[in-house]
């Protein structure tokens, strides 16, 4: 008999303390935000599709054409092609082309290079219909982006 | 206005029609309102923004929804008994209407003024059920059917509550006319102080008798998709969902009257009555009453069923019938 009463009463107690919960919630601010019109920033650890660095004091990218990336990607998403020119030291760059839709994000390339040629985009937004999409020229795109 | 008022006491059809397709707009309207706030609240207490797309803060959105919903084939599954599989709709929705007909919403704002208002009222609103138990058996669906017996037997379960903890109000006032009983509290006295754990009981019952969320087993998502309306889309779920939000404000409107004291200003304060403002104060009693049913729904989680009767048969049972000895006993002496 003690213990049906003591049940009523904390069993009222608890949903009481319920109620207070989710009212707190009700009275607290928003977090989530409008997604296409508004947008949170990208945390800097973010994995994006990889892209070629561009250097700050030349303003073209960095890469040897030494072939790690290509050599260490376990999904061979990464196809990089050199030539030796006249009058210039090394390889030139090519063809740096990345199929993402192969891409397992590992970031074996990243950690590879020895000149820190490529990073992590922070890109997300990459909704497309054809699988064409996803076959990115790096190259171009920092050319582009000069 | 005489003239109006003339046709009206002459020709009953007339006055028949006008209030109920007056009634039918008011469920119609409250499904809107109370789909849009259960939808916003919700939203706010997970700490998202709910409807934000049509309109100013998404005020559109359940007008569009019946739109839709509106536009939708009505599908009959095969294996289902079809005349019996679209009455149920109507089945559920007509009552609730017919209910809203009782309701006084202010001294001289109601459609029929009936001496047994309140046993019409719970009359309709058991009538539920049976629409219930129709949809889920016509539906010849495994999950339906469960969703109806479960239905049936947690109506059977709560219906006793919520009539003794009624029963120990009416002893006092002696009628089961609402407007009466509404009358009997004017002034400071209001049934919820003299009769806290009727006010009480009443609520957790009328929760469990309009199946919501703590007791929504008829429909519990998680294990049933949806219960007894599974099978249904288009407008007939449409019906369904407006009698879900019709016997709401059947039930919150009935403690609202019973325990509240209607349409009189809050304690007391009668500075502003009259028929205008007698409907703005039932209604806003009523809405208090509905927000606080969105409040518990989105705190609590399921109960289990053996919960669920135990509840009832345990705890809210006992206590209402001494509650009912007590008050008895009292008005006996007094």
């Amino acid at each position: 008999m003690n213990q049906y009463f003591s049940q009523i009463f904390t069993g009222g107690k608890s949903l009481l303390v319920g109620l207070g919960e989710t009212f707190k919630a009700l009275t607290s601010p928003v977090v989530t935000v409008q997604y296409p019109r508004e947008k949170i920033d990208i945390s800097p650890s973010m994995r994006g599709h990889i892209d070629l660095v561009k250097d700050a004091d030349t303003g073209a990218h960095r890469c040897i054409v030494c072939g790690l990336c290509m050599k260490n990607c376990p999904c061979s998403a990464i196809v990089i092609k050199g030539e030796k020119r006249e009058g210039v030291k090394g390889k030139v760059l090519t063809l740096f082309t990345l199929d993402f839709s192969k891409c397992s994000l590992c970031g074996l390339c990243v950690e590879s290079c020895k000149k820190e040629a490529i990073y992590f985009s922070d890109e997300y937004e990459l909704a497309a219909f054809s699988r064409d999409a996803f076959h990115f020229d790096l190259l171009k795109r920092i050319e582009e982006n000069k | 206005m005489d003239f109006i008022a003339d046709i009206l006491t002459k020709y009953s059809l007339v006055r028949i029609l006008i209030s109920f397709s007056l009634l039918i707009t008011i469920v119609m309207l409250n499904a809107i309102v109370m789909g849009y706030l259960e939808r916003k609240i919700c939203a706010k207490i997970q700490r998202r923004w709910g409807p934000m797309e049509v309109g100013v803060q998404g005020w559109l959105q359940m007008i569009l929804d019946g739109i839709k919903l509106l536009s939708k084939q009505l599908i009959v599954p095969r294996e289902a008994n079809s005349f019996l599989f679209r009455m149920a709709p109507l089945l559920c929705f007509t009552p609730v209407a017919m209910a809203f007909a009782v309701i006084p919403f202010s001294e001289s704002f109601y459609a029929l003024d009936l001496n047994i208002g309140l046993i019409y009222l719970l009359a309709m609103g058991s009538l539920n059920v049976f629409s219930i138990l129709v949809a889920g058996w016509s539906s010849n669906n495994k999950y339906s059917l469960f969703g109806a017996l479960r239905s049936v037997a947690q109506n059977v379960a709560y219906e006793i509550p919520i009539l003794l903890s009624i029963l120990s109000v009416v002893l006092v006032t002696a009628s089961f006319n609402l407007r009466e009983i509404v009358g009997y509290q004017s002034g400071l006295l209001s049934f919820w102080m003299c009769q806290p754990v009727a006010f009480i009981i009443f609520l957790i019952a009328g929760c469990a008798e309009t199946n919501r969320v703590p007791f929504d087993l008829p429909e519990a998502e998680s294990e049933l998709t949806a219960g007894y309306f599974t099978e249904y889309g288009g407008f007939s779920f449409g019906l369904f969902a407006m009698a879900e939000y019709g016997n709401l404000f059947i039930m919150s409107s009935l403690a609202a009257i019973m325990f509240l004291g209607g349409w009189n200003g809050p304690f007391g304060l009668d500075f502003y009555s009259g028929p205008i403002m007698g409907i703005f104060w039932f209604l806003l009693k009523v809405f208090i009453l509905m927000l606080i049913m969105i409040w518990v729904r989105w705190t609590y989680p399921r109960v289990r069923f053996d919960q669920l009767m135990n509840l009832s048969w345990k705890y809210l049972i006992p206590f209402s019938l001494i509650n009912l000895l007590i008050t008895a006993f009292i008005v006996k002496i007094i």
